[in-house]
């Protein structure tokens, strides 16, 4: 336990003279390239702190003599990128939707914005490739079968203003009421006859009873041909396109405690340049449908 | 009198954990109620039957003598139990990540991505590598002070108070009781309980310390009490937090904001560098020249860059929030100082490696140094990386990716994990009085399974940490994003069955040597268990 130094044979190196448990310690100076190291790292921090923003002061901080800041660098990213896109942009949010696909550089800028805003803000409901979710509801977009109608304008609005939201009085909006009232019977007939609309296997003398209680209950919003009605978001029971499943189960679930799908309002949160892109983008996935005649008329499919 | 103290003190626990298991306000609070229940009832009767029949009748025991170890057996066998613990919920998280249906439905909401992850890292931070911690500074202090632990059974508190911490915030979090804070999660009272245990360890260490019989304090102990003093500061500073009811497990925080935010950072950063790094210097400072039987390489360098380490690291924390709400002031400042701490780092390896100067052979002929070895290069590499990931424009890319991911286990597989099993193997045989290991081929088996599963972890968490953040930032021509978050998700799977094949591999490693320790262990007394002070 008493310091007698004595040295290593292994290295030659003096030992302190210590040993604890039998541990001793070589007297090894420090390495060079180790200690230089160390000070350039010293030296590169206190030249790198009078550069950039660093030591606290009374009231803020150094600002540091490059004048730095994170956010003034992000500001100029996002300005550059604004500029450079300035004129397509002014164009964009003038333009008559109707006609963009008219100007083929501006529409190729508009759908090509708009895959990039559906990839970060609708992707998650709709899916990354605008597939829909049959099981949770969310709408298809590559078909052309419109809950709310699919000219360009129709497709703007819904973006701009969403679906039976809480923050937008201008959300497009309607109810289906639950007919948990009707007997278990009378449910399972008008499903039936729902199911008959689009030729699906059904209980023929069910459908003709359930004939009745479709056209006295469900005629009013969803046509007496079930075509539906795209001025209340009434779906199309005609066709082969089901939101909410085409299984007998599923349309008396839909009867019983109707589910609605509920989209946020996009306008505020993208701005129009944005919304009008998206419109753009939605529009050429296959659905789009020409503004031409009267959208009074619809449904007619 | 003390006796009868101590029963009274116990049945006031059972009768307030009574109440609290009553008026309980969620589930993880009134499960935790009836565990302090039973273990405090289960005391109670066990001191009742230690009372003398008579009194008056009380018999003199000598006290005891030589090292203490018993704590230090137990501690041996928590730390390889939850190790594989750690290591097996690590794996089934990994996979959870590349295959989502195993957040199996009638598990839920208990057995979820949300709640496994943070039981995964409190299992290897604090059971696996806490236990590691408090064994071997146990072990290892007793021997260079040549003086037994300070405090009779506070030893033993420790350790059986530890292990309630560890399945209080266990079970805390599987019950949804968390604060959301990483690597803090637990709540208040499990925080205060903590307190209590780590300011005992506090006082048995520092205890044993002053009652040492070598003139000088050995490195080895440096670390470990700049471990001990520093995480009971972060762990009491990041925790403050008012409890919304005594009868309920949730608290808000005292900090909010930005503020809270840098306090949790300046907490988890250094729960890395005083925990995972500054505790296991300590480790490494006892075991590396113990196993090679050479003499620590400098004394010089082990000084410097342990009061540089000490002084570094504790401002380095805000890193962790480039580009963030906090001021580009403070971020600075982190990321110089994380710079500046490279070298500092670096003595410790340095040290580590270079003390096998005149022992190199031995890495071909025990696997145990080859563990070192490895670890020490690990330590090298992370903390080389750590400071590069500091640097704002390399954190700008790496940040929120798989990349963190990979760094943060090159550091606790490679460095923690592997200087843990060079402990564990040499500390079982002395501890329980056995030549040696039951299986030198079983290490080796160990070493090579455990190397293979930390390469194949890091390097896929490379891969698809960089190409995560480059698909973030991916921009076209007119400056619009390429790729929605799903397409990365999408992108990174092969990556994460990589990463969880990596798991399989170190976890089967653990395996291995928990059955090598059991072995040996079960095999007959070779030599004297040591327990005898050394002469002077």
């Amino acid at each position: 336990m008493t310091d007698n130094p004595k040295i290593d044979p292994t290295t030659g190196t003096e030992t302190t003279g210590h040993s604890w448990d039998g541990i001793e310690e070589l007297n090894t100076p420090l390495p060079r390239w180790w200690l230089w190291t160390f000070y350039a790292t010293i030296v590169w921090g206190v030249i790198y702190t009078i550069l950039y923003p660093a030591w606290p002061m009374v009231s803020g901080a150094t600002a540091g003599l490059l004048g730095y800041s994170t956010r003034a660098e992000v500001a100029a990213e996002i300005e550059r990128v604004d500029l450079s896109n300035a004129d397509l942009i002014d164009s964009l949010v003038t333009v008559d939707l109707a006609v963009l696909r008219d100007n083929e550089d501006l529409h190729r800028f508009a759908v090509q914005a708009g895959r990039s805003v559906f990839a970060a803000n609708c992707s998650q409901c709709h899916g990354a490739g605008a597939g829909g979710v049959v099981a949770s509801g969310y709408p298809n977009l590559l078909d052309d079968d419109w809950l709310w109608g699919g000219t360009m304008d129709d497709i703007a609005y819904t973006v701009r203003h969403g679906i039976r939201n809480e923050e937008d009085p201008d959300a497009r909006f309607s109810e289906m009421p639950p007919f948990d009232w009707m007997e278990d019977a009378e449910l399972d007939a008008t499903a039936h006859f729902v199911r008959s609309l689009s030729d699906l296997d059904h209980n023929a003398t069910a459908a003709a009873k359930g004939a009745t209680l479709y056209a006295d209950n469900c005629s009013a919003c969803h046509g007496e041909k079930g075509l539906g009605n795209r001025e209340i978001g009434a779906p199309n029971l005609a066709d082969a396109i089901w939101l909410r499943g085409d299984s007998q189960e599923a349309i008396l679930r839909q009867l019983k405690a109707p589910r609605m799908g509920v989209m946020p309002p996009w306008q505020a949160r993208l701005g129009e340049a944005e919304v009008r892109a998206v419109t753009a983008y939605v529009y050429g996935l296959g659905g789009g449908e020409a503004a031409v005649g009267d959208a009074e008329a619809a449904p007619a499919e | 009198m003390f006796d009868t103290l101590k029963l009274i003190v116990l049945a006031l626990i059972v009768f307030f954990a009574a109440l609290g298991a009553d008026w309980a306000r969620d589930p993880a609070y009134m499960v935790h109620a009836l565990l302090i229940i039973v273990i405090a009832a289960g005391l109670f009767f066990w001191q009742l039957r230690q009372m003398p029949v008579e009194a008056g009748e009380a018999v003199r025991v000598s006290a005891p003598r030589g090292y203490m170890d018993g704590p230090v057996r137990y501690g041996v066998i928590a730390t390889a139990f939850w190790g594989v613990v750690g290591f097996l919920v690590g794996t089934y998280i990994a996979f959870q990540l590349a295959f989502p249906a195993l957040n199996i439905e009638w598990a839920q909401p208990y057995a979820n991505f949300g709640r496994l992850r943070p039981l995964h890292t409190s299992a290897v931070i604090f059971a696996f590598g806490g236990n590691a911690l408090i064994a071997t500074s146990f072990y290892i202090v007793q021997r260079t002070s040549a003086a037994r632990l300070w405090g009779g059974n506070a030893a033993w508190f420790v350790f059986w108070g530890y292990q309630l911490f560890i399945v209080l915030a266990a079970t805390g979090y599987l019950l949804g009781a968390t604060q959301s804070k990483e690597y803090a999660e637990p709540e208040w009272y499990v925080d205060i309980w903590l307190t209590i245990v780590w300011l005992t360890y506090l006082a048995v260490f520092f205890g044993t310390i002053l009652r040492r019989r070598e003139r000088h304090i050995y490195v080895a102990n440096w670390f470990f009490l700049a471990f001990i003093i520093t995480v009971a500061m972060l762990h009491v500073v990041n925790n403050l937090a008012i409890p919304v009811s005594i009868w309920g497990s949730k608290s808000v925080q005292v900090f909010s904001g930005v503020q809270d935010a840098m306090t949790q950072w300046w907490y988890g950063h250094n729960a890395v560098g005083f925990f995972l790094t500054a505790g296991f210097l300590g480790m490494m400072y006892y075991f590396v020249p113990k196993q090679a039987g050479r003499p620590v390489y400098s004394y010089k360098l082990s000084i410097i860059h342990f009061w540089a380490l000490i002084f570094l690291y504790i401002w380095a924390g805000p890193h962790h929030l480039h580009y963030t709400a906090l001021p580009d002031w403070a971020a600075t400042l982190g990321m110089v100082f994380s710079i500046i701490l490279w070298m500092p780092s670096w003595g410790g390896m340095i040290n580590g490696l270079m003390t096998l100067e005149g022992a190199w052979d031995k890495i071909r002929t025990d696997p145990i140094i080859r563990m070192f070895v490895a670890s020490l290069a690990f330590y090298g590499m992370s903390t080389f990386e750590g400071p590069m990931m500091s640097i704002r424009a390399v954190n700008s890319l790496s940040h929120y990716t798989d990349w963190t991911i990979g760094h943060v286990h090159s550091g606790a597989l490679g460095w923690n994990g592997l200087i843990t099993f060079g402990a564990l193997y040499f500390l079982t045989p002395r501890l329980w009085g056995r030549a040696q290991m039951h299986s030198l081929s079983a290490i080796n088996l160990h070493f090579w399974l455990a190397t293979v599963g930390i390469v194949l972890y890091a390097s896929s968490m490379w891969v698809s940490g960089i190409m995560e953040g480059l698909m973030w930032r991916e921009v076209d021509a007119n400056g619009f994003l390429v790729n929605s978050f799903a397409d990365t998700v999408e992108a990174k799977y092969l990556m994460y069955v990589v990463r969880g094949l990596g798991g399989v591999l170190y976890l089967a490693g653990g395996v291995v040597m928990v059955w090598n320790m059991w072995m040996t262990i079960r095999a007959p007394e070779a030599r004297p268990i040591t327990v005898a002070l050394p002469a002077e």
